[in-house]
């Protein structure tokens, strides 16, 4: 019988699903597993030193780290099995004063101190002889294996807290819907089979006129819709030509994938450390590489942790090396060649040429917080235009705005005699003729 | 009715039989339109995939595609610096202080730039500096960025580098020094004592070597004169503001009279203080800035004027050398030589005749009455030329004399009277050197063109008067492959160390004990030079000899403008749209004669229908040289017998085509004197002006320059109605000041700030540095000839002149008051229109008044024009739709519409249209499109950026601090700007004065500019 089949297929089908999602999710925990795996194996096999690795790493962090990392070239070497390298009592006296030892004329030293560009180390008194053993334990450690990270298991160790990724149970359920959407056809078509087989006569509807012909000779409800109708398609276009030349939301492709969420978020460096014209001039300038360099001299590399789900870390060490590129720094010798090549970034706020606006205005006397315009910055991966930038948000803005006119001898009388004027404490900047056209347009 | 009249078009027609006209008749067109070719073919029709239907889709479908393209926004580029230099913050303005010095103009100024890029030239304001920008200065920012510049030294005309230059420059001293063969530099007045000392180490390696100094416009006469009496080649210092009378005798000391820079001085000592004011009386040919200002003008031939002189020398040293009397004008130079008598020490008296005993006299005269304006201690040095060895250069090399010649900032082969021989000599050396910014006519016809750099990508020092040590330094680096003369100097001296060291080392001396870092902070040092005292010298001989002078049948006197000058800055559209203070004409240079002279020549100026001002062609004729179609303009106060022309026109090389206006005058300055004899006649042809002032008088209409006498106003002091009468108008038929009538109700202005301009009509001296310094600042544009003869100029600030009808100002008005009934009044002021012989001047610069009830703002449909609280009022360049009702509307006419796109467009070829001139624009002020109304914003930008600046520091703002981009340019004090609600400010007292009046007072507009009254010097006695 064939209906009877039709019902065994759809079954079985339904079955092996089940089984092949729950086989999955199977696998994938073992994959987790499997990856944490190194971390304790590279643990277990650490050589015992005499100190305190744990110890050693904070006193790293907290002293070395800035010019020294563990397997690359900064500012020092790397520092990586030191211990093996040099004699205890020497590395004690290098430590605590490198520049006394070379100039006692240590061979050692001198050779070393050459072989470093002849940048001094600066003396780490003190460090207790246990402090630097603890050090040195840290240093001695074994590199953990690190397997160059491809992308699905990027996923993979991000999937681990809430086991499978919300796409892959968005998709089961999508497939489960769809099933029975299938399923429910299939019995309404049994259903109908068995009908016809057993010659039940299935009443016909008398069919009534259809709605749309219905709607088509009532002149009273067409002439109502077309009216209504237009109004709504003007209403769109008007929203539509209003938008153009707003670009809010802009978010262009940058030449060097700059996260403001790791520089701003992450790390909390104060929006007017890289843009510092902010406080004195019209513009917010973007900052020149010699500014990125002032920290970027030091770390050529991510932290693993910074990586994100779509952003591996390779990814991001890639960028740094474009901004190395174009500032025309060289890892490897530590030093500038001289051949750069300025980034043409795509400029994101794009204020028409016949509106003045003045950063330092909103900044430094206003004490206008930056986000205020540009949105949750510390947040966006890539950076992108969060206000419209159009003439009525601003006077928006200047109207609810009050002036900050505290301990500011520029504003003292005009204050006075402003809020005389208005029989108020606050004036608003529109008060202050903040609205007047010419302020903005010159 | 019906007309028999039969009309019609060709002799055809009457014929009534043609077939012609039959043809015609019957066929709408005259020629078979081939509709069947293309039509007729249906087979072909059919078979093309386009029907009309999809034509007309396409047509849609591709203006949809553009429009919804051109929605989408472009994307910019915003390129950082890789390491930013320290002292430039982008957005931020730095300025620095340097000095020009090209030959003609030399000053102290501060240099504002932008990211790096010099766009503006400002006054050095500090104690001691001379300053004084004057149009030029202002305007020599943009011939910077000249595109015409030379890029590259050339050799033989084809491109080379420095390497070479200096090689070939050096194998020719070498081969001349051997061969014992002369080397002639020629240099400009460089005023350098550095550049002196290198070119002494030169001629101590190559004593062959000669140094010739040349300027283009020469003041050989009175170095010669200097020279001779205090054995130092400078010219007098002078100090107007120490004398209360001054006699000039054909010296434009308001214009480039010896380097000009007088101004200031001038200015202080005419502003009536405690009723008295300094008087000034002019004795010239040319009607010139001085004579303008004068209290007493005497228009004489230089004939006339060599005898005036020395019956000024007869009364002030009891000296009887026989003159010849000078009919008409007699007794008034005799009581100008008693005032000047009278004065005393107070007096002083300056000379423009370009003659070595005119000179001599002048020194004597000065010295005699113990002038303490006179300062001849304190040389002026920036003019060193001498005529007599350039005209003996220019034989040598006609002989074959000279083997090689260094040429630095000159253009001879344009400026030299005798060109022709001058290259017909520079053919013979074996080299020819020219340093120069442009590729000119000099440069073309020398075998090396070594691009020098323009003085703002230069260092160099400048000893403009003898107590006075400059410093020029760069201001951005150089934008060409150029070199400074010295730079090369130094090489051809085997010296390795670089100029700015050189100079360094070599400026240790003339410090005065600031440090090197101070000096060039500054731009200047200054000592106190050491006295020069007047050898004894023959006087009576000069003026025995200056007594004999007669009356040629004209005298031509060449003259230079404001505007271009020498003309070296030709090729600067500022310059050239500049319109002259005088003449009012713009873009060209002309022949100025009397109205007497030019009946007599059958000379004409006339007006067409467009409103363009027209006139006759002359040829003018001195010794065998003929100047061939020069366009004549009548001039009023131009003495009878002489006729002027400028220099700095009729320049070909280096030039955009539009720039090449005008007659080389160089061609008539035999032995570079500047005094001709010359013949004019009538040439065929009209010339058409681009004049901007078409009218001349003010027609009797007192209220709009007011003007009064010094005997009035201190006789009538406390009492100003009588001299600054407040109008009146008629309110419920009953006569009130039009100042208590008010149609709207006034906002509050109390608080905050309210700015005001003040203008003293008796400071200003019509210079127009304001003009100029405002195109810099607000990105005015440059329209070009054709543009402003047909009034679509677009200066923001101009200075309105006019002439009087009578022979003052007070006659006008008088005679139109006189005036009684229909006819009368119509023949009176008909009469009214001409400008007197001699007539008395007035300057009014007006720019936007800045109305506080302003006609424009009532009329403008879309409020592109409103008003602010601090008194300005506004124009929303973007929100204006260029109805222009608000220039029909506005009462000043300060009002310009961009008729055109004048940026980025080939039809208007000027600094706009060039990558590189667009550099100089201000980048705080938008650039107008076209359909757009702009005017003056009362530097908006400028008074905005002193509150954040005051605002940022939490400080309240200082009087002084607020200025505008004509403010801050005007060295005569004329403009004051500031906050009257700063009760202590200038400008608030200023207002208050008794003096002051606002233009057109009657119509009700409150403006926020006001003017003070002309006063005139009427006392005889002192």
């Amino acid at each position: 019988m064939k209906k009877v089949g039709n019902h065994k297929s759809f079954s079985r089908i339904f079955f092996s699903l089940a089984l092949t999602l729950s086989l999955s999710l199977v696998s994938y925990a073992q994959d987790a597993a499997s990856a944490d795996a190194p971390v304790a194996d590279a643990a277990a096999t650490a050589p015992a030193t005499a100190g305190d690795a744990v110890k050693g790493k904070e006193l790293f962090n907290a002293n070395c780290a800035a010019c020294h990392k563990l397997d690359a070239k900064s500012t020092g070497p790397a520092l990586r099995n030191v211990a093996a390298k040099y004699d205890k009592e020497w590395l004690y006296k290098w430590i605590r004063n490198s520049g006394e030892l070379i100039k006692s004329g240590d061979a050692q030293a001198v050779k070393v101190f050459e072989e470093n560009n002849k940048v001094a180390m600066t003396a780490f008194p003190q460090l207790s002889n246990e402090d630097i053993d603890n050090i040195l334990a840290y240093t001695s450690e074994v590199a953990p294996t690190v397997t160059p990270p491809g992308p699905e298991k990027q996923v993979n160790e991000n999937g681990d807290s809430s086991g499978i990724s919300n796409n892959i149970i968005l998709g089961a359920l999508a497939l489960v819907l769809m099933m029975l959407v299938v399923m429910l056809f299939l019995v309404s078509n049994v259903l109908n089979k068995i009908a016809k087989a057993n010659g039940i006569e299935v009443a016909q509807k008398e069919k009534s006129l259809p709605l749309w012909k219905a709607f088509v000779k009532n002149q009273f409800l067409l002439v109502v819709s077309a009216i209504l109708f237009l109004l709504v398609s003007a209403y769109f276009a008007y929203g539509w030509f209003m938008q153009i030349g707003v670009d809010q939301g802009y978010e262009p492709i940058q030449p060097i994938h700059y996260s403001h969420r790791i520089h701003a978020g992450e790390n909390g460096i104060d929006c007017k450390y890289c843009h510092s014209a902010a406080r004195v001039s019209k513009h917010s300038n973007i900052p020149s590489l010699n500014v990125c360099m002032n920290c970027h001299k030091n770390i050529s590399e991510v932290a693993e942790s910074t990586a994100t789900e779509e952003y591996s870390k390779a990814f991001y060490d890639g960028e740094i090396e474009k901004l190395y590129a174009a500032v025309g720094w060289d890892k490897a010798t530590q030093s500038y060649t001289g051949k750069t090549s300025p980034v043409k970034w795509v400029r994101i706020h794009n204020l028409p040429d016949f509106v003045y606006f003045n950063h330092s205005q909103h900044v430094a006397v206003a004490g206008v917080e930056c986000q205020t315009c540009h949105g949750p910055v510390e947040e966006m991966e890539i950076m992108s235009q969060h206000s419209p930038l159009t003439m009525g948000w601003c006077i928006n803005c200047h109207r609810e705005t009050n002036v900050k006119v505290e301990d500011n001898e520029y504003y003292k009388k005009m204050h006075e005699e402003l809020s005389k004027k208005y029989g108020v404490s606050q004036l608003t900047a529109a008060q202050m003729g903040g609205l007047e056209c010419g302020k903005c347009h010159y | 009715m019906a007309s028999n009249k039969k009309y019609w078009k060709s002799v055809e027609e009457l014929n009534e039989s043609s077939s012609i006209v039959e043809t015609l008749r019957s066929n709408e067109f005259v020629e078979q339109i081939p509709v069947d070719e293309f039509l007729g073919d249906k087979e072909n029709l059919s078979s093309s995939s386009t029907s009309r239907r999809d034509f007309l889709k396409y047509v849609g479908f591709s203006t949809a595609a553009a429009s919804l393209a051109a929605c989408e926004g472009p994307v910019v580029k915003s390129i950082p610096y890789v390491l930013q230099p320290e002292q430039i913050i982008p957005g931020v303005a730095d300025y620095y202080a340097t000095t020009i010095a090209d030959g003609f103009d030399f000053a102290n100024i501060l240099i504002k730039t932008r990211e790096g890029r010099p766009i503006k030239v400002e006054n050095n304001n500090l104690e001691g500096a001379r300053s004084g920008a004057n149009a030029r200065v202002h305007a020599s920012v943009l011939s910077l960025y000249d595109s015409l510049r030379l890029k590259q030294p050339k050799i033989n005309q084809k491109d080379s580098d420095w390497k070479a230059v200096t090689a070939k420059i050096k194998s020719s001293l070498q081969e001349a020094q051997a061969k014992g063969e002369s080397v002639v530099v020629l240099t400009n007045t460089m005023a350098s004592p550095s550049t002196d000392a290198l070119l002494s180490s030169l001629m101590a390696k190559y004593p062959n070597v000669k140094h010739v100094v040349y300027d283009a416009v020469s003041e050989s006469n009175a170095l010669d004169a200097f020279q001779a009496v205090y054995g130092v080649r400078g010219l007098a210092n002078y100090d107007f503001s120490k004398s209360d009378v001054i006699v000039s005798i054909g010296a434009d000391f308001l214009g480039d009279w010896q380097g000009g820079g007088f101004d200031a001085g001038y200015a202080q000592g005419r502003i009536p203080k405690n009723g008295k004011m300094s008087k000034h009386i002019q004795i010239e040919a040319n009607l010139s800035l001085a004579g303008a200002k004068a209290d007493k003008r005497i228009p004489l031939t230089i004939a006339n004027q060599k005898q005036a002189l020395v019956k000024i020398y007869n009364v002030i040293s009891g000296a009887t050398v026989g003159t010849t009397k000078i009919d008409k004008y007699e007794a008034d130079v005799l009581k100008a030589a008693q005032q000047l008598k009278a004065a005393g020490t107070k007096g002083v008296l300056v000379c423009g005749i370009d003659d070595v005993d005119a000179q001599m006299l002048t020194l004597a005269i000065n010295n005699q009455i113990a002038s303490e304006a006179f300062n001849p201690s304190n040389a002026i040095l920036t003019r060193k030329g001498n005529a007599k060895e350039v005209n003996q250069l220019v034989s040598d090399l006609k002989a074959g004399k000279v083997h090689t010649l260094i040429m630095n900032g000159v253009n001879p082969v344009y400026t030299l009277p005798n060109a022709k021989e001058f290259v017909e000599g520079l053919k013979k050396t074996k080299l020819s050197v020219a340093f120069s910014m442009k590729e000119d006519e000099t440069a073309l016809v020398s075998n090396i063109a070594a691009a020098a750099p323009h003085y703002l990508e230069s260092w160099g020092d400048v000893a403009l008067t003898r107590g006075n040590y400059s410093i020029q330094q760069p201001t951005i680096n150089p934008l060409f492959d150029t070199k400074q003369f010295q730079e090369v100097l130094l090489a051809l001296t085997d010296n390795t160390s670089s100029y700015h060291d050189y100079l360094k080392s070599s400026s240790a001396g003339s410090l005065n004990g600031k440090s090197w870092n101070q000096t060039v902070h500054d731009g200047f040092a200054t000592s106190e030079a050491s006295a020069l005292t007047a050898t004894s010298a023959d006087y009576t001989a000069s003026a025995v000899k200056l007594a004999q002078s007669k009356s040629t049948n004209l005298d031509l006197v060449l003259y230079t403008k404001v505007g271009l000058g020498d003309g070296q800055q030709a090729n600067n559209p500022w310059l050239q749209e500049f319109p002259d203070p005088i003449t009012r004409v713009s873009w060209d240079n002309y022949v100025t004669i009397s109205k007497k002279d030019a009946e007599k020549y059958k000379l004409e100026n006339w007006n067409v229908a467009n409103g363009g001002l027209n006139g006759s062609y002359a040829d003018i004729k001195v010794g065998n040289t003929t100047l061939k179609n020069v366009p004549v303009i009548i001039q009023p106060g131009q003495a009878v017998g002489t006729i002027g022309l400028a220099f700095g026109y009729g320049k070909k090389e280096a030039m955009k085509a539009e720039m090449q206006v005008g007659v080389n005058a160089y061609e008539l300055y035999a032995n570079l004197n500047a005094n001709q004899s010359a013949t004019i006649s009538k040439a065929s042809g009209e010339h058409e002006f681009a004049c901007v002032q078409l009218q001349k008088t003010l027609m009797g209409r007192g209220d709009i320059i007011k003007e009064t006498t010094l005997s009035t106003f201190v006789k009538e002091y406390e009492n100003s109605e009588v001299w600054n009468p407040t109008p009146m108008v008629s309110l419920d038929h009953k006569e009130v000041p039009a100042t208590s009538v008010d149609l709207w109700e006034s906002f509050d202005r109390s608080t905050g700030h309210h700015f005001n301009l003040s203008i003293d009509l008796n400071a200003c001296t019509g210079c127009g540095a304001c003009v100029i310094a405002c195109h810099a600042e607000n990105n005015v544009p440059v329209v070009g000839k054709s543009e402003v003869r047909r009034s679509r100029d677009m200066h923001w600030l101009r200075i309105d002149r006019y002439y009087s009808s009578q022979e003052t100002f007070a006659g006008d008005v008088e005679l139109k008051e006189s005036a009684s009934g229909l006819m009368d009044n119509i023949n009176t002021l008909s009469a009214m229109e001409d400008p007197s012989e001699n007539p008395q001047i007035a300057f009014q610069p007006v720019m936007c008044q800045h109305c506080n009830h302003a006609p424009c703002e009532t009329v403008c449909p879309v409020a592109a024009t409103s008003h602010s609280r601090q008194g300005q009022n506004h124009m929303a360049y973007n929100r204006c739709v260029g109805t222009r009702y608000c220039a029909n509307n506005c009462p000043y006419k300060v009002r310009r519409f961009n008729w055109f796109l004048y940026n980025k467009n080939s039809e208007f070829d000027y600094h706009m249209n060039d990558d590189l001139g667009r550099m100089v624009l201000n980048p705080d002020v938008n650039v107008r499109s076209r359909g757009v109304m702009e005017k003056c914003s009362m530097c908006i930008q400028m008074t905005q950026k002193t509150i954040l600046d005051a605002k940022r520091d939490g400080r309240a703002i200082k009087d002084g601090e607020f200025q505008t981009a004509c403010s801050a340019a005007c060295t005569s004090g004329a403009m004051i700007f500031g906050d009257v609600n700063d009760k202590e400010s200038k400008v608030a007292k200023l207002a208050e004065d008794k003096r002051m009046y606002h233009l057109l007072e009657h119509i009700g507009t409150k403006p926020n500019v006001f003017y003070h009254v002309k006063v005139t010097n009427d006392k005889e006695k002192i």
